[in-house]
């Protein structure tokens, strides 16, 4: 499979910004260091020539944001403002799922969106770069399916790209685009991944050991609700936990129980609507696994409904939202913990 | 100057906390560091820095200051505040030894915050020089010196030995409680290590980082950027960068009903939150770009502007490393026009 590279999508944003289809694009921006890209919205050519850039650390999905940047103000959308023209956004596989279960939310105007969609072959996790090349990165690149790194104390380095792929990257759950206006780059398909084996494992645990494993975990919690504002499940307009009229509004996790219920009534509030894109994982600063609530969920839902999968299409009903006779009943589920206790 | 070897730190780590509580950076099963209480068979991290600033010790995260019990029509008032021991950080990098400094001034300013200020009295910091920085570091654009980080007491780590030398009285005390198990030293290994690391310093990437473009009467200057709307468009709004920052002071007053009364409490807060200084008649700065120059205004701005020109910011790289987004203040400072030096 041929790598897709920067210029290519450049000059796709190029062409259609030339051609007048789009007005802005979202994208990613180059850092100071390789490896720290940030989210960009780019107005011109210059601008994406100049700071626009596509390759193993454009990690962030970007869905997100087309939920701000297609708002109404006083019945027009923002990019709307000035001109008809729409906002050009790239989306990789995971990202087209957190896009399309967005669309069925109804919290983006599509008709103010052009979707490319890109090949993906996966993004690194700096982290684990550093854990084998260690601090003082100097650089950071890809060169085929290797990493290669300039380091200040261990020389130079080239590092298999497998090692050192992010977590949901290695149990990427597909390679497939489930939306898009069109594609640079190949498609792929849905992967059976080993995504659930964590689950497992934790299920496996005695109710000791598991209230021990999230204890540890969700302890480390600063409460910066980072996992919140990535998350493209996390759309609502206040959010409870901002609202200081909702009785439970809190800036700092007050203590250890409080702390726990913030990552767990979020994983409910999300349950039959994440699509798995791993981001709260990701951006989490004190590295817990968050995408393992997640996932339990939607294990859980597989096992109870059938196979379900947040965002692979458009206007689908999530099993928690959509009775038919044939729904567990809850005492088969009461039933289940008590096994699992 | 006193050292020990490094072989015989447990013997160090447990003459301190035979003597009161230390804590020091140990790795946790992320492979973090964290700052954790010492006890036997835990390890010192040799990681350069935790994810979380020390500034916990002075001014936690969240901290009650007193409570209410209501009874009838009887309010009784409870001091909260416990009776503070001795206590010891070890480890502290010269970055984070400047952002007390930088808490001081704001914490110990009349009116004086006792809360922090009985913390910081029985607080006894042990700093340690930084000898493989990282690609996020630049403390020295800040005038700060890694190799010689100030504290209580100063220590350098070489390859065989920890050197340590008292700067205030708190240090000499703690050098006196440790003589029986540290030797006298001369400064020539030190001396070597303060070479290197100046030299390695001149390497980072963010070396050339320069501040003078930014300080206090700026304000006009900087304030209506246009930069400012393209360097906040994407940010999520969350408090990384505020929670992990070891100058970051702000902190909101709450008050958490018990059902028997109240427990008014105090918590971080971040000028990244929608929240934020929201008052009676409602926000007074509204959007997240308002939010998000107020933040790298306080540290290169306000902050200066108000203490004698000393920035706000210790460049420790933790927002560098932890922001979701990868936006921070050297592409702020870089965006806004501060130059880089030769």
């Amino acid at each position: 499979m041929q790598k897709i590279t920067t210029e290519q999508l450049i000059e796709k944003a190029a062409e259609l910004m030339n051609e007048g289809k789009v007005a802005s694009v979202l994208g990613w921006e180059k850092g100071e260091f390789g490896y720290d890209v940030t989210p960009g919205i780019f107005g011109s050519v210059d601008e994406l020539k100049a700071k626009f850039v596509y390759g193993d650390f454009s990690a962030a999905n970007l869905s997100k944001y087309l939920v701000k940047k297609t708002e109404m103000v006083q019945g027009q959308a923002l990019v709307f403002l000035k001109t008809e023209r729409k906002i050009l956004i790239f989306l990789k596989p995971c990202d087209s799922y957190s896009f399309n279960q967005l669309l069925t939310e109804h919290r983006f105007d599509r008709e103010k969106v052009y979707a490319v969609g890109v090949q993906c072959d996966g993004m690194v996790d700096i982290e684990k770069v550093k854990k084998i090349a260690g601090d003082g990165l100097l650089s950071v690149d890809t060169s085929g399916n290797d990493v290669v790194v300039k380091t200040l104390y261990n020389g130079d380095m080239k590092i298999a790209k497998a090692d050192v792929l992010a977590e949901r990257c290695v149990n990427c759950k597909s390679k497939k685009h489930v939306a898009y206006d069109e594609l640079l780059g190949e498609t792929g398909e849905v992967i059976d991944s080993n995504r659930f084996d964590e689950v497992e494992r934790i299920e496996k645990m005695t109710p000791d050991e598991r209230f021990a494993f999230w204890q540890n975990e969700l302890s480390k919690c600063i409460r910066c609700n980072a996992c919140r504002d990535a998350c493209p499940a996390c759309t609502c307009e206040k959010c409870v936990f901002d609202n200081p009229k909702s009785g439970v509004e809190n800036k700092s996790p007050a203590n250890s129980f409080e702390e726990k219920l913030f990552h767990i009534i979020r994983a409910y509030h999300v349950a039959g609507r994440c699509t798995d894109c791993g981001e709260c994982s990701r951006v989490c600063p004190q590295n817990i696994p968050l995408h393992l609530l997640n996932r339990k969920f939607i294990k859980d839902i597989n096992e109870f409904y059938g196979d379900y999968q947040a965002g692979a299409e458009v206007g689908s009903r999530a099993p928690l939202v959509d009775y038919t006779v044939n729904d567990v009943e809850p005492g088969e589920v009461f039933d289940r913990g008590d096994e699992n206790a | 100057m006193r050292k020990i070897a490094l072989e015989n730190i447990d013997m160090l780590f447990s003459a301190i906390s035979d003597k009161m509580s230390l804590f020091l950076p140990v790795d946790q099963n992320d492979g973090k560091a964290a700052y954790t209480k010492w006890e036997e068979g835990k390890k010192w991290s040799c990681a350069l820095n935790t994810v979380k600033s020390p500034k916990d010790f002075f001014f936690p995260q969240t901290e009650d200051m007193m409570e209410f019990k209501v009874d009838g029509k009887n309010i009784e008032v409870i001091d909260t505040r416990k009776a503070s021991e001795d206590f010891v950080v070890f480890g502290v990098r010269a970055c984070d030894v400047r952002a007390f400094d930088i808490l001081d001034r704001v914490f110990l300013t009349d009116p004086c915050d006792s809360y922090y200020a009985t913390k910081r009295e029985h607080g006894i910091i042990v700093s340690l020089a930084c000898t493989r920085p990282s690609e996020t570091c630049f403390c020295t654009a800040f005038g700060i010196d890694p190799s010689n980080p100030k504290a209580d007491v100063s220590a350098w780590k070489t390859e065989k030995e920890l050197y340590m030398q008292s700067n205030t009285e708190k240090g000499e005390k703690l050098l006196k409680v440790l003589a029986d198990v540290t030797d006298e030293a001369d400064e020539e290994k030190v001396n070597e290590q303060k070479e290197q690391i100046s030299s390695i310093m001149k390497r980072l990437p963010l070396a050339g980082l320069d501040t003078s473009e930014f300080g206090g009467g700026k304000t006009d200057e900087f304030f209506h950027s246009p930069a400012w709307d393209e360097l906040s468009e994407t940010c999520l709004g969350c408090g990384t960068c505020t929670f992990v920052c070891p100058t970051c002071q702000c902190y909101d007053i709450k008050d958490f009903n018990t059902g028997k009364g109240i427990i008014r409490y105090r918590c971080w807060d971040s000028c990244m939150y929608s929240e934020f200084t929201r008052m009676a008649h409602g926000n007074n700065r509204n959007s997240q770009k308002e939010r998000f120059r107020q933040r790298f205004m306080h540290k290169l701005v306000y902050y200066p502007e108000n203490n004698e020109g000393i920035f706000g910011c210790v460049g420790c790289g933790r927002c560098l490393s932890r922001c979701p987004i990868s936006m921070n203040i050297v592409k702020v400072m870089k965006a806004l026009g501060g130059k880089e030096n030769e």
